[in-house]
């Protein structure tokens, strides 16, 4: 199951934030901060997990990332969850988010984040493929700055 | 008034939104939180405001701000507001809002229920969307109760998009509200088999993610998901469906045998690296289950460990890593396959990704062994040099200790090499595991005798270098290293070179600055040192340098008794005092370092854990006496085994001490010497061998004052361990050599007749004898510690609640709370309800064991036939009993304003029987859909085959009352029959509603069925003669396919029957065909294309014994009458040598109250139904049906597809529905063994055929 999702850019202010559990303010901005030092800290030429993520859970836990641009897309998963899948799924929700927002450029981002749009999509070919609440994700709104250029990646693997 | 509306909306044109918000933070950097701060006093402002635009603007800030970390939990009410707006732009922000912020301990979402409620059950989709994703954020244990029942409807939503959100909260709800489990989990089950696939990867999901924490309750579910498993495309659910295998393998070892195959041919034909990888994964979690016993896989490991490696070998960083970690996995069970790779996993040791070189590094303590540990040692070593992160230096000076201790240092065979690598080791700078390296040389150097003169070498240099150690005291992780250091030196200081300058070392002020525990060892130690030193200055010169030493240890002491550490400052006081005491004596020409000796004389020796209870009982002590005799009755009792006890015991104790303790150990002691003698390596106490190594130069050489932290430190005089590593290939060469040459010996020996008892030892297992032996007990784990399994178990595990039986039949409590104001409504009457409650814990196990007891007789090899028959009959027994009393009814949801929510369970045993039964068919056809049927189906036996297959389970239509009739009154044959097939069908038709995976229902129609036992029909006893050996046994049953009652009509005119073919002979029959003769008004579906007197193949073969099932659609025009149809079976019985063309006839027979279908009704809906005037009257009076009123509306509740909708007494109302949605009510009185039905529906041939079904029903009995 997945645990928990961060998005946050390269500084590591978060841009959208989903726990599955819940923790106080203070603890969720903890651990946003712990994972961006993880996470900021790897090449981008190495592989897309970590193992423990020391605050959301047990040793169970995985962290799987991609790097787009500015923004870090971190997935905190369990063992029931594929890694690979994972993988996937953030590229799946990332080339929602471009389908949303076409062409994205932070200020179209800004001023359109609370409309519709953005629940939609993502969230049908989300949850298509996930467990649990996920498709509440992307009706967050609080996407700040988002600028991502949504590379081709190699197809499902 | 309007004036106050303008100036609203004014104002809020100057309200911030959430973008001027994110702009504003933006633009005030500097001061962000006083910028935020402000905003947030506007909010509050705004949230005063009566107009919920202008709330909702609020609220959707508040989250943003929530996500940066503020906290808002005191706008919790106004995000109830919120979320209560009618609009559907407001409502979402509420929920959203609800969902980051809301958790189990706010107050207020008990205020929320009833508008989740409300929204749940909205007819717009999307404020049921919203609720349902918002609800699944902070669903309490209350809400999950309260709307656990609303969102089981959902589940049967039309909508997929509310379909699958309400599965996946279902997830949810049983996690915070146990109950519910059980009474959902049969509508779960269905929503594997939803058309919307992403309804059904939901519930994939869902269930997924229960069985993984617990597995044993989702075992029954394994043919369900296998079928999936081979038929689904979706790679995602295909991923979650495999890995919920790997969990339930372990379990059932038969079901890993079962799916390697599957398994292994996704894994050739798949292209999507995810799912392979998972495959692979769930092949290990196989093998390893299967570990024991199944020598033949080694197959599916190689193939497992070829693909790991093309994943390793992947210029893909992910994949190598993914593969390094399934590596690590077969690792545990299947070292040797994985040591061949062992080049590989070294290179990936170089990998510049940290996790694929940690990963590496798990997988390289498996693949050690005494020849290539050095090796690998080495290059780790070299990749600690260049590590640059403290973590992953940390992490691999914990895996070389690891490698290098594993299993008492099996693999070690030169320890000079490694505590060269130990002392090597505390060159790191800032390591946190400074307390390892330190225990790791304590246990070495008391635990390798011949090691310690090297091993306190190693120390003597360690400490007088200490200062590089601890150079910035802050590092001090490495100084725990001193700890050990200065412990050794103390302990083994006879194998000092130069005590004196030890003791000088240690005793620098320097010390002082190293943390407490330390320099209470470095006190102690001083002291062991200082007698040593004086035993030794005492004996070859004057005094004075006594004395000297004496004045050393006065002079330095007093900065420890100084010490803020309590045990340095009393340890050092104490011994100050004893030194002074000595110098006394000293000055009086005293000779005192005998007795200074004899305060630390003794040698310590490693104890092992368990040596306490190993102390042997002293002779003459019996343990089992009494000290004082009890004030006992049973006196007599007390003594006789005491005095047995007397006698024998010192017979026991006395052969181990006497005579091994003499002449055995002295000769194996003689064996040894010689042993050791032959060995040029094994290390005496003379320490000639480590002399070469303390050439290199002393402390005075070393240039103190060039310290810089910054570089690696290098201790000056410390041997390298590389010089070892050359030193042990040598010592290997000549090993060998010597091995050549003792074997020469050998054979000398043997000539003169000597036992090679000694020689033979570890040479001949290991090319490599160790150098030393390291001579302790391996470390044991007390007797009475249990492992406890439980250990991990969080109790607070959600999940732990969560572990329910879910096959076993509902109760009747066990039902979700529903609504008070909404009518519940009782699907059956109580009677019923009471008569397959109590019936239903009772004939699961009757028929599991009977089913064993069965099992057992069929592996007799003679079974003849009068015994055969005998089985099967027993067998119809017991199908009747589970179709009358085991399973309480589903009275399947039908209608949208139904709440009912029982729940059609299987019983628990004949589920587990049907289990075993699918596992233990070994051949698995690999093909598409059918696999699961097919194989379930392909029973060894053929009276097993038709009953226990889980498919076809509801498939023998036979019952107890049927079969009694039979052996009674077979004369009456063909009378009985018809009766036999309502009878059945109505009993069959029942059944369907239980059994999701049959697609709908069946209703059975047995005709043409060769009873073995009875007279054959005559259309059987032609087929009879024409082939006496081949003799096949159909058996049909026919059921309603109706899909949707609901105003989908045109689907309620299919109906399908099964047939079970089933093979009596020995021999094959095949390309059979199965046609019928249309009548108008039912017609056999056949093929497109196909003519309307073409027949249907059959699409399988039967071997001999076995049978198997198909299924035909029919198209039912009218449903008024009852119908016949007249049909063939053609096929060909081949032989070995011959074949023959071969036909069967039979009767198809439909009745009426197989169109019904039993349908829940209010009571008040009831009414209005009668009162419409609509319906034609008919009734009907039985006499003589002497039996209690409930069982008889069971009766007809069972057989004919009616509800109870009311009871008064003995007279009750009941309702069914047609397929075609034509009303029945029935009014059923009864009165002295005389019942009246009443009964009233809009089709009156109907309702006359249905009535005299029951009338035959009845006068059956």
């Amino acid at each position: 199951m997945i645990k928990a999702i961060l998005i946050f850019n390269n500084h590591g202010k978060p841009r959208l934030s989903k726990f599955y559990e819940h923790y106080s303010e203070d603890t969720e901005q903890q651990i946003i901060r712990e994972t961006f030092h993880l996470v900021s800290k790897r090449d981008e030429n190495v592989c897309n997990f970590l193992e423990g993520g020391m605050l959301i859970g047990g040793s169970d836990n995985k962290l799987i990332y991609r790097h787009y641009a500015t923004l870090y897309f971190v997935f905190c998963v369990d063992s029931s969850e594929s890694e690979l899948g994972i993988l996937d799924l953030i590229q799946v929700f990332v080339e929602t988010l471009d389908k949303c927002f076409e062409n994205v450029c932070e200020l179209d981002l800004i001023f359109h984040v609370d409309k519709a749009g953005i629940a939609g999509a993502p969230a049908r070919a989300v949850s298509a493929v996930k467990n649990m609440n996920l498709p509440e994700m992307p009706r967050n709104i609080n996407i700040g700055d988002i600028s991502i250029k949504v590379p081709n990646l190699p197809s499902f693997k | 008034m309007a004036l106050k509306i303008v100036k609203g909306s004014i104002d809020r044109m100057f309200d911030k939104n959430l973008q001027d918000l994110v702009r504003g933070i933006r633009n005030h950097k500097e001061d962000e939180a006083k910028y935020i701060s402000t905003c947030i006093d506007e909010i509050k402002q705004e949230l005063k405001q009566d107009n919920i635009a202008v709330k909702a603007n609020a609220v959707c800030k508040l989250t943003y701000l929530q996500m940066l970390g503020y906290d808002v939990s005191w706008a919790a009410f106004n995000i109830v507001e919120v979320m209560s707006s009618s609009k559907f732009t407001y409502k979402r922000i509420g929920y959203l809002a609800a969902s980051q912020c809301f958790h189990e301990s706010t107050d207020v979402i008990m205020l929320t229920t009833n508008q989740i409620r409300k929204d749940l059950s909205s007819p717009n989709q999307y404020d049921t969307g919203v609720a349902l994703t918002g609800l699944s954020c902070f669903v309490t244990p209350d809400l999950a109760r309260d709307l656990a029942n609303d969102i089981m409807t959902l589940m049967s939503h039309t909508k997929p998009y509310i379909r699958k959100k309400a599965v996946l909260i279902m997830y949810k709800v049983f996690l915070k509200y146990p109950e519910s489990l059980r009474p959902a989990f049969p509508r779960l089950k269905e929503k594997l088999e939803d058309p919307d696939p992403g309804v059904q990867s939901a519930a994939v999901n869902v269930i997924c993610e229960l069985a993984r924490r617990n597995p044993k309750n989702y075992l029954s579910l394994a043919p369900l998901f296998f079928k999936l498993m081979t038929s689904s495309t979706n790679n995602w659910v295909l991923i979650k469906i495999i890995k919920l295998f790997g969990a339930l393998t372990p379990l059932e070892p038969r079901l890993g045998k079962k799916l390697i195959e599957p398994l292994t041919n996704l894994i050739h034909s798949t292209s999507a690296m995810s799912l392979l990888y998972e495959c692979v994964n769930t092949v290990i979690a196989v093998l390893i289950s299967l570990s024991s016993g199944m020598p033949n896989h080694s197959a599916s490991i190689q193939l497992c460990v070829q693909k790991l490696r093309i994943l390793i070998e992947d210029s893909d960083q992910n994949l190598k890593y993914l593969g390094l970690l399934a590596m690590s996995k077969i690792l545990k069970t299947h070292p040797k396959s994985v040591q061949s790779h062992k080049d590989l996993i070294l290179q990936c040791l170089d990998d510049k990704d940290e996790s694929i070189r940690l990963r590496a590094l798990d997988l390289l303590y498996g693949m050690v062994s005494k020849k290539n540990l050095m090796e690998i040692v080495k290059k780790l070593m070299l990749h600690v040099d260049k590590a640059e992160g403290t973590t992953y230096r940390d992490e691999l000076l914990t895996k070389i200790i690891d490698i290098c201790s594993q299993s008492n240092y099996q693999y070690i065979t030169n320890f000079e090499w490694y505590i060269s690598i130990l002392v090597e080791l505390t060159r790191l700078e800032g390591t946190r595991h400074g307390h390892l390296i330190a225990s790791q040389m304590l246990d070495v150097a008391i635990r390798v005798k011949a090691i310690r003169a090297f091993a306190v070498a190693q120390m003597a240099t360690l400490l007088d270098n200490a200062h590089l150690l601890t150079g910035n005291t802050q590092r001090n992780g490495i100084c725990e290293v001193l700890y050990a250091a200065a412990w050794i030196c103390g302990e083994f200081s006879e194998h000092l070179e130069n005590p004196m300058q030890t003791l000088e070392a240690m005793l620098r002020p320097k010390v002082a600055t190293l943390p407490g525990h330390i320099q209470a060892v470095y006190v102690q130690n001083a002291a062991k040192l200082f007698a040593t030193v004086l035993r030794s200055q005492e004996g070859n010169t004057e005094g004075t340098a006594a004395q000297e030493t004496s004045q050393l240890m006065i002079d330095r002491l007093p900065l420890f008794v100084q010490s803020a550490n309590l045990e340095v400052q009393e340890r050092a006081s104490c011994i100050l005092q004893l030194v002074k005491y000595i110098q006394k004596l000293q000055q009086k020409d005293v000779e005192v370092a005998e007795e200074v000796n004899a305060l630390f004389a003794g040698e310590l020796n490693p104890v092992a854990p368990k040596a306490q209870k190993k102390v042997p009982v002293p002779e003459g002590l019996d343990l089992d006496a009494w000290i004082n005799e009890p004030p006992s009755e049973s006196e007599s009792e007390d003594e006789k085994p005491k005095a047995i006890f007397a006698k024998e015991e010192p017979k026991h104790s006395r052969p181990r001490h006497t005579e091994v303790d003499e002449k055995e150990l002295a000769r194996r002691r003689e064996a040894r010497k010689q042993e050791q003698a032959n060995n040029p390596f094994y290390i005496k106490a003379s320490p000639s061998s480590q002399k070469v190594y303390q050439d290199a130069p002393g402390v005075e050489h070393i240039p103190v004052v060039q310290i810089d932290l910054s570089v690696p430190l290098k201790v000056p005089g410390l041997p390298m361990s590389d010089q070892y590593v050359k030193l042990e290939e040598e010592r290997r060469q000549k090993e060998r050599a010597e091995k050549k040459k003792k074997e020469k010996k050998k054979r000398k020996e043997k000539r003169s007749g000597r036992g090679k008892k000694h020689d033979s030892g570890p040479e001949s297992e290991e090319d490599i004898t160790p150098a030393h032996m390291v001579d302790i007990v391996t470390e044991e784990m007390p007797e009475n510690a249990l492992p406890s399994d439980d250990d991990d178990k969080d109790p607070n595990d959600p999940h732990k609640a969560l572990d329910i039986d879910l096959d076993k039949p509902l109760a009747d409590s066990e039902k979700l709370p529903v609504r008070s104001h909404r009518p519940t409504e009782a699907p059956k009457s109580p009677a019923e309800d009471g008569d397959t409650e109590s019936a239903a814990p009772q004939e699961p196990k009757k028929k599991s064991s009977k089913e064993k007891k069965e099992k057992k007789k069929d592996k007799e090899k003679d079974r003849k036939k009068s015994k055969e028959e005998k089985k099967k009959k027993k067998h119809k027994h017991e199908e009747g009993e589970d179709l009358l009393g085991g399973q309480p009814d589903e009275p399947a949801v039908q209608s949208e304003e139904t709440n009912e929510v029982a729940a059609p369970p299987t019983s628990t045993s004949a589920e587990v029987s049907d289990l075993d039964f699918w596992l233990s068919n070994a051949p698995v056809p690999s093909n598409s859909q059918e696999a699961a049927t097919v194989a379930a189906a392909a029973a060894p036996v053929p009276q097993e085959a038709s009953g226990t297959a889980p498919d076809s389970e509801p498939d023998e239509p036979k019952d107890t009352e049927t079969e009694e009739t039979k052996s009674s009154k077979h004369k009456k044959k063909k009378q009985k029959k018809e009766k036999e097939e309502k009878e059945k069908k109505k009993k069959k038709k029942h059944h369907h509603h239980h059994h999701h995976s049959d697609g709908g229902g069946d209703e059975s129609v047995q005709n043409g069925t060769v009873e073995e036992e009875e007279e054959p029909l005559p259309p059987m006893s032609n087929y009879c003669l024409l082939a006496e050996n081949s003799y096949i046994k159909m058996m049909m049953e026919d059921a309603d396919q109706v899909c949707d009652i609901q105003g989908n009509l045109q689907d309620g005119s299919q109906v399908v029957v099964s047939v079970i073919f089933e093979n009596k002979c020995d021999s094959f029959l095949k390309s059979m065909e199965f046609n019928v003769l249309d009548s108008l008004n039912s017609k056999l579906q056949r093929p497109e294309g196909a003519g309307p007197h073409d027949g249907l193949t059959v699409p399988f073969q039967l071997p001999p014994g076995v049978s198997n099932e198909a299924r035909f659609v029919f198209t039912v025009q009218s449903i008024v009458m009852p119908q016949k149809l007249k049909g063939t079976l053609t096929f060909i019985v081949k032989n070995e040598d011959s074949s023959t063309h071969e036909k069967l006839d039979f009767k198809l027979h439909f009745t009426c109250t197989s169109y019904l279908i039993t349908t829940p009704c209010y009571s008040d809906a009831f009414a209005k139904l009668l009162e419409s005037g609509d319906l034609k009257c008919s009734s009907v009076r039985l006499e003589g049906v002497n039996m209690p009123f409930h069982h008889l509306l069971a009766r007809i509740c069972f057989h004919h597809h009616f509800s109870v909708v009311e009871r008064i007494d003995s007279c009750a109302s009941m309702y069914s529905r047609s397929i075609q949605g034509h009303h029945v009510c029935l009014l059923v009185k009864t009165a002295d063994q005389t019942v009246s039905i009443d009964a009233k529906c809009d089709e009156p041939s109907l309702l006359g055929n249905v009535l005299d079904e029951i009338k035959q029903t009845f006068s059956q009995c």
